[in-house]
This record gives C-alpha cells, structure tokens and sequence, in this order.
C-alpha cells in the first residue's frame, strides 16, 4: 500500500472542451507527472461541419462564403485563398486593381488577426489590459471591412475574377488613418509587455519548436519564422502582386513563445508597410475579370497556397467539368501546427500549456473545418 | 549596473502603468451603451432582407425571375407566382425567407436583375420563436420592428 502511495502516478488531465484557453473548443488531455506535463493527447473535431464535403454540393460561386467561416478570425485570408485556387483553375487572373485592393484587406486582416492574438494570448499568461487595447484597434479594422463590404468578421469580401465592390468614398484615407493611428499603438503594446519581467518570465524559453522539428511536422507561419527560417509565402511563391512590394521578413533566433511574439509584432508593422505602399498605388480600371456566370472549370485540379496569419493556408480543388468541385481540400495551417503541441508541451510546467497554446494561434474552426 | 537598478526601481512596470493610465482618460472611452446608444452601422451593411416595392404605386418590384432564389448556397428564399394572362408576365404570389439559416453573404442581393431584393441595415432579428424567423412578402416589405429603449 504505502509503495504504491509514494509512487509517482502519472495523473490525467482532461482540458476543455470547454476551457476558456483552448482558443475554442479543443480537448488537450495532459498526462502530469506532478507540475510536469509528460505528454499531450489532442482531441479534434467539436467543431466539424463538414465544409470540404459542403463544397461538393455547391457550385464554386456559392463555396465563397463558407471558407470565411474555417478561420474566422481572419475570412479575407481564406476568400483570398480560395478565388485564387478557382482563379488557377479556370486559368482567370484578375484586373490589377482588385490585387491591390486584395491585399490592402488581406493585410489589414492578418494585422487584426494578430492584434486578437496577442490579446487573447497576453491574457492567458495574465495580462488582461493588452486584449482591451488590441479589440479596440481591430474594431477600426473591421469598421474598414464593414464599410467596405457590409459585414464585420464573414466578410466575402472577394469574388471569383475580382471584387463584387468598388472601394467607397474615402477608403483611402480610412485606410492611411488608421496606419497613421496604429504605429504608436503597437509601441504601447510593446510598453507594456515586451520588457515586462512577468511577460519575459514566462514566455522565455518555454516553448522551444527548432527548426528541424518545425520542418519534420510542416509547421508554418509565425511560429517557423521564430525559429530562425526565413520562409514566407509572400516573398516565396508571391500572389496576388507581392512581389511589388517591399517589406521583410522578421525572424526569431531562440525559437520560443518570447520570440513568436516579437515576430509576429514586427509581422503587424511590416504589413503596415505594405499596406501604405498599396494605397498609395491603386490603379484605375475594373475590378472584375471575365468570368462567365455558370463556372465550368476543365477537368484538372489546381493547389494554391498563401501566407494566412496563421501559417500556410492551402486550396487544393479538383474539377470534373460540373459546376461543382469534385473534391476540395484544405490546407489549414492551425491543424498541422497543432501537431507540434506534444512536442512543445514534453517537459513544461501546467501553467505554459496555455502559454504554449495561445503562442501556436490556433482557431478551432479551421482545425475542424 | 543600468539594468539592475532599473530592475531594483521596475521602472519597466510603472512604464506599463503609465501607458494603462494614459488610457483611463474620458476621451478614450470607446464601450457603446448600445440598446440606448445604436450603433450608426455602415451603409453597405448586410443586415435584414428587404423586399423593395415601387413607392409611387405600391407594386412590388420583383420580377419573380427566381434568380435569387437559386444563387443561395443554403437554398432558403422560396419565391411563388402566378402567370398573368394580361401583361403576359409573372405576378409574384408569395416570397419566403428563412433568416435563421441565412449567412447574410449578399448573393441573393447580387443575383437580383432588378435590385428588388436587398439586405438593409436593420440589424435586430431576434425572435422569440424559430417561426419567426421566417419572413413572409408583408414582413420582406415592411421590415422588422425592433422594440426601441429610451433611457
Ligand atoms: S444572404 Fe446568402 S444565405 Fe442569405 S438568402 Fe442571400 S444568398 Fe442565401
Ligand atoms: S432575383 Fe430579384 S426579381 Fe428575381 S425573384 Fe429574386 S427578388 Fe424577385
């Protein structure tokens, strides 16, 4: 009796579905020897809607508004994604001022992507002023999106061939406001957290993804960056007119939690670069390609991916000459970096699972799809 | 030395401090008190369907062509007619549509050859019954009427 007492008995753990700091409803089953995590066990799938099989009952027009709904944090991103699979598809480039516009929202997107981040994130680890702040700011940008589109968070900002809106009066100077606004904000952000000795206790060092193991598990995103790999879809395999603008990559050095956030700050200001060089350069012209009404795509497939704000965001659609894809697939890139969970979590204390958890920025829509 | 006595006085806290106070001025303030204060949302707003008729005469502007009925991806607008004998055109009977499956993603809007159909910026749909949520011709017309608090 008293052997098996003083043994140590590894306790199991179930957190979530409804824990608040899963991000959603992820189930993470902890084995604790102790305060120490010994191993992780992910359970997916509460949020299952079946969108890959929706979209082979839909036609391709109509798929549009579902993929806002994978990550909804950032749906321009994934309108993004998906027209320029269809787009491919049917071999359509759209009219130069659609790209600009594209990536003027996009932009603004991955910047309200990771202003919900870091707010959510920062209160995980216990900082609860930073998510008032950063809502607060991602309200402007979705004030943008609204007026631009009509709708805040499930935009379906784009159409396949170009853009269903032209641009309101004074997007453009919206647009420079809110740049213009931002840049001290992120600075405040940075006030309060980056040399704060709670916010370094706790995020330096915890974490640690290198970039072998970045790589084995096809980790993507923020999350690569920070162990030192400079890739990035953007400059890689540039969309959408990437290539004409100038902005860099920001890469970490010591891959941990510390470092994924620094980067990902550097990532909001250097879209905000982008973001001023674009407005600055719309051109004149029509925002919608020749696209015909019923979409019959070749018998073919196609594979696009993006940089999303969450890591590689990929469309692979098959078509089989109907007016519906034969089969749609997703590359979500919160799935395949929530693999690397276990690996993170081995060794580390209870209190950075959360930590860890809110430092990979996963959604559970676009895990579950 | 610099670092240790800006760890000794945390100098790195109060400067948090400060920005948190910087925040609590008034001007700041940026919580809406929203069933006194409504929101002014924007024009392009995609909220509650509106079923346009002709204000001079009343008619109803739909051409009951069933466009975009079959633009919905969630196949929810049911649009009904009767062939006039007359004009030699269709007359609208009935036109339901059901928002509690609506993903409000304007297809329906754009499909429409003759902008009878429009998604307005009435935002207040709730309803005490999933019934009601289904809208018919009179209500597409009319609108919701949301109850309105005065403070
Ligand atoms: S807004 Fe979209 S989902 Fe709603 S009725 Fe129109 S097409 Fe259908
Ligand atoms: S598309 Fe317009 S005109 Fe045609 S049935 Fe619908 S509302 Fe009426």
């Amino acid at each position: 009796m008293a052997q098996t007492f003083l043994d140590s008995n590894e306790l199991v753990l179930n957190m979530g579905p409804q824990h608040p700091s899963t991000h959603g409803v992820l189930r993470v089953i902890l084995k604790l020897d102790g305060e120490r995590v010994n191993g992780t066990e992910c359970v997916v799938g509460y949020l299952h809607r079946g969108v890959e099989k929706i979209a082979e009952n839909r036609t391709y027009q109509m798929f549009a508004p579902y993929v806002d709904r994978m990550d909804y944090v950032a749906s321009i991103s994934n309108g993004l994604g998906y027209v320029l699979a269809v787009e491919k598809l049917i071999n359509v480039e759209t009219t130069p001022r659609a790209q600009v516009v594209r990536v003027i929202l996009t932009e603004l997107n991955r910047i309200a992507s990771h202003l919900l981040w870091l707010g959510t994130h920062a209160l995980d680890v216990g900082a609860i002023t930073p998510l008032f702040y950063t809502l607060r700011e991602r309200e402007e940008i979705l004030k943008i999106f609204e007026n631009y589109c009509g709708a805040r968070l499930t935009t379906h900002a784009f159409r396949i061939g170009g853009l269903q809106y032209e641009l309101y009066e004074g997007f453009e100077r919206e647009v420079i406001a809110f740049c213009d606004w931002f840049m001290p904000k992120v600075a405040e952000y940075e006030e309060l957290l980056t040399n704060n000795r709670i916010w370094r206790d706790r995020l330096v060092g915890v974490g640690i993804l290198n970039a072998a193991d970045c790589k084995r598990y096809g980790v993507t995103g923020p999350v690569l960056r920070a162990a030192g790999v400079k890739w990035d879809i953007r400059k890689a395999l540039p969309y959408s007119g990437y290539e004409k603008y100038e902005f860099d990559i920001p890469v970490g050095t010591n891959a941990d939690t510390y470092d994924r956030y620094l980067v990902r700050m550097e990532e909001m200001r250097q879209s905000i670069r982008i973001v001023r060089q674009a407005v600055g350069a719309i051109p004149e012209g029509p925002i919608m390609a020749k696209v015909p009404k019923v979409l019959k795509p070749p018998v073919g497939e196609a594979y696009v991916s993006i940089e999303a704000p969450k890591g590689e965001l990929g469309y692979f659609i098959v078509s089989d000459g109907s007016i519906n894809p034969y089969r749609l697939r997703v590359r979500p890139p919160s799935l395949i970096n929530l693999q690397a969970l276990d690996q993170m979590v081995k060794g580390a204390l209870v209190a950075d699972v959360v930590a860890i958890i809110g430092t990979l920025d996963i959604v559970l829509g676009e895990i579950d799809r | 030395m610099i670092p240790l006595l800006k760890k000794i006085f945390l100098v790195d806290l109060f400067q948090g401090l400060w920005v948190t106070f910087r925040n609590q001025h008034p001007k700041h303030i940026y919580t809406e008190q929203y069933p006194i204060q409504r929101p002014k949302v924007a024009e392009r707003y995609r909220g509650a369907p509106r079923l346009n008729i002709n204000p001079d005469n009343g008619e109803t502007l739909c051409i009951s062509c069933d466009l975009c009925a079959k633009a919905c991806p969630e196949n929810l607008i049911v649009v009904t007619s009767v062939r006039n004998e007359q004009t030699k055109r269709k007359d609208l009977t009935t036109f339901t549509y059901d928002t509690s499956r609506c993903m409000f993603c304007g297809l329906c809007e754009d499909a429409c050859p003759v902008d009878a159909l429009e998604l307005t910026q009435d935002f207040e749909l709730a309803s005490y019954t999933r019934e009601g949520l289904i809208w018919d011709r009179q209500m597409l017309e009319e609108g919701p009427k949301p109850t309105q608090y005065k403070a």
